[in-house]
């Protein structure tokens, strides 16, 4: 397995930080207005629904800042990672995506034999007989352990029905 | 005198075939886990925990605390035979354990780790058996605020004793917090931070959050570093095995000092990743041939391994006799037993007695069996490592999203492990620590909860969080943990010594 680039360009570690810690203090704000919806003030049971979150969305909001102050003030010129360390973390985070949002339409079986079938050959660069093997093996053992011996369902589609599985 | 009834009852239920069979599996399947990068000791045990939803609950968490055992095992292959550490804890045990291997001494290394992490585990074991029943009956006594006061020296420990900025462990703390408030409100019965979203009606699941902070966040950082495997034959046999052992015996004061540095870092709970350094660095320090060190040094193995294992052993005693677990994989245990129907805490040494002495004496034979297992099987467990990671990765990811379906056999769940895994990948890469946050998901409500009641006992006051001895220590003691650093650094500037 390679890096997959050799070029030393990148998001710089600050920025990509700073970013996250925005995001997170986001995160905060909505859990503050998430829990002033639901009453932080004493009602009849006591402290009511939004009392303890509204709080822990101030923490969030706080330390957020904190951490932001601190990762700007670093004298850091490190990178985040490579472009071509990122297109790599890409090329399984698409491909899983697209693998999730197939399972509704097709199953898992029939998904995951595509799925593994494509990281084998494109990544892997493996003889389709290997391909083949191990992308339909995994299902078929999956589907005994799980579905056979512990009796745990597993989502099916079309191909599935036909197979009367 | 009773718990060793107890125990000998536990025995009996430990011995049954099903359960030694569950045991086994349980081993193998955790020290797989344990081999393959990408899959932890948390996630392994989160993504197989659906398999054991048809079995009695006394069965369920023999396997699932094997797998645990097998885990820790199967960090020290990887550790020594590759130089991956395969578990966080593991790091240190490269440090001297693949250098052993290099000069064609992995055999010494392995029996070594695997024999120290039987004794690490075995005297934790011990302690647990011993103090868990007198723990359990004096947390009987706790009311609310103590029983909150307990959640906040839990999580304050996490702060203080955390490699990671405190800021940021506070941080990933509250979006756990968070994340559990989400859903319906356990005490009014109210919807909160579900914005009219139907799938959020149920909150975060943690086993949904584990699986992808870190299965999928694991992977994908293995993905950007591009892994590849290089390492040297395993040969282990029992001339190796008894060579080893005859020297192991000299290192004692070693063993004894890491057991106890574990045992007390597994309740902490500050986990067996700072344990097993802390133990190496003490044992480096203190040797006479410290400065070999680093070299293959049989001590340098010993001394992380025993550490490890005693601390990820302790970690179990404050999830059984208080609820509050000791580290991540505790959590996933912990949050087991709630799908069970069984309420962690002091009550379940009353209630379930069979379950509890089940799972102890479970402890003592699961790692008997998992000292054999690795120390016979350790050729077999380490040809799968060679299998190339375009290969391995697939099937782990294949096996997350199976897990985080079996949960609540959602497809939506599927989908949050997914966003789960890039957050998980995103926050590490920025230092933010994973483990209190998964741990504030499963103890969110229940912190919350405690929380609620006391104020409500008190009319609102936090004056109740001081207002006995019990409390107070339990609270001073919180804050003594937050503060540690600043203690420590407060203290070695009044001595004068250089920081």
């Amino acid at each position: 397995m390679t890096t997959g680039s050799s070029s030393n360009a990148g998001p710089t570690h600050k920025l990509v930080e700073a970013g996250i810690t925005l995001l997170i203090a986001l995160f905060g704000v909505i859990v503050i207005v998430g829990s002033l919806k639901a009453g932080i003030n004493w009602g009849a049971e006591g402290p009511r629904a939004g009392f303890f979150p509204f709080y822990i969305g101030i923490f969030i909001v706080a330390s957020s800042g904190i951490n932001l102050w601190n990762g700007l003030r670093e004298d850091n010129d490190a990178l985040f990672a490579e472009w071509g360390q990122l297109r790599q973390v890409m090329s399984v985070v698409v491909p899983t995506a697209i693998y999730v949002g197939a399972m509704p339409f097709t199953g898992l079986y029939l998904a995951s034999i595509v799925f593994i079938a494509w990281f084998m050959r494109w990544l892997g660069k493996y003889p389709w007989l290997t391909v083949l093997a191990v992308s339909l093996g995994m299902p078929i053992v999956t589907y005994f352990i799980f579905e056979r011996w512990f009796l745990v369902p597993l989502p099916k589609g079309p191909v599935e029905e036909w197979l009367g599985l | 005198m009773e718990e060793l009834v107890n125990l000998f009852h536990g025995f009996a239920i430990a011995l049954q075939p099903f359960n030694i069979m569950v045991m086994v599996l349980g081993i193998v399947l955790g020290v797989l886990i344990g081999v393959l990068p990408g899959l932890g000791g948390a996630n392994g045990v989160a993504i197989l925990l659906p398999l054991t939803f048809s079995m009695p609950p006394t069965s369920a968490i023999i396997m699932l605390s094997c797998i645990y055992w097998g885990a820790l095992f199967g960090g020290a292959i990887t550790s020594i035979l590759f130089n991956i550490p395969g578990e966080p804890w593991s790091v240190a045990t490269t440090f001297d354990g693949y250098p052993m291997a290099q000069k064609g001494k992995a055999g010494e290394a392995l029996t070594a780790a695997f024999t120290s992490s039987f004794v690490g585990a075995l005297f934790a074991v011990i302690m647990i058996t011993l103090v868990a029943p007198l723990v359990a009956s004096f947390a009987l006594q706790f009311g609310p605020a103590e029983k909150f006061a307990v959640y906040f020296l839990a999580f304050c420990s996490f702060v203080g004793l955390s490699k990671e900025p405190p800021f940021k462990t506070i941080a990933a703390m509250m979006i756990g917090f968070a994340l559990a408030a989400v859903g319906l409100d356990s005490i009014t019965g109210q919807l909160r931070l579900t914005f009219g979203v139907t799938h959020l009606l149920n909150g975060f699941d943690f086993l949904i959050a584990v699986i992808g902070l870190f299965g999928i966040g694991e992977i994908l950082l293995t993905m950007e570093e591009g892994l590849a495997f290089r390492g040297g034959n395993a040969k282990i046999n029992l001339r190796v095995v008894l060579q080893t052992w005859k020297e192991l015996p000299a290192y004692w004061i070693t063993s004894l000092r890491s057991c106890l540095i574990g045992c007390w870092m597994g309740i902490t709970p500050a986990g067996a990743t700072p344990a097993s350094f802390m133990s190496y660095g003490i044992a480096k320090r203190v040797a006479k041939n410290g400065s070999n060190f680093g070299k293959g040094e049989i001590e340098g193995v010993v001394a992380p391994e025993t550490a490890a294992h005693a601390a990820g052993t302790a970690a179990l005693l404050p999830m059984l006799s208080l609820g509050v677990p000791g580290s991540p994989t505790a959590a996933v245990l912990l949050g087991g037993l709630l799908i069970w129907g069984l309420q962690p805490g002091p009550m379940l040494f009353v209630e379930q007695k069979e379950f509890v002495w089940g799972l102890i004496a479970s402890m003592y034979l699961g790692n008997l069996v998992g000292l054999i297992v690795v120390l016979t099987c350790v050729p077999v467990f380490a040809a799968i490592l060679r299998v190339p990671f375009s290969i391995i990765a697939p099937l782990i990811l294949v096996l997350c999203a199976i897990g985080a379906y079996s949960v609540h056999s959602s497809t939506f769940d599927v989908v949050l492990m997914l966003v789960f895994g890039v957050i998980g990948y995103l926050l590490k890469k920025c230092n933010y620590p994973l483990a209190p946050l998964v741990l504030a998901i499963v103890l969110g409500d229940k912190a919350e909860e405690a929380f609620r009641q006391s104020l409500l006992g008190s009319q609102g006051s936090l004056g109740i969080f001081f207002s006995n001895t019990l409390v107070s220590t339990i609270m001073i003691l919180g804050l003594i943990a937050l503060f540690w650093s600043v203690i420590q650094q407060g203290y070695t500037r009044l001595r004068g010594a250089p920081a």
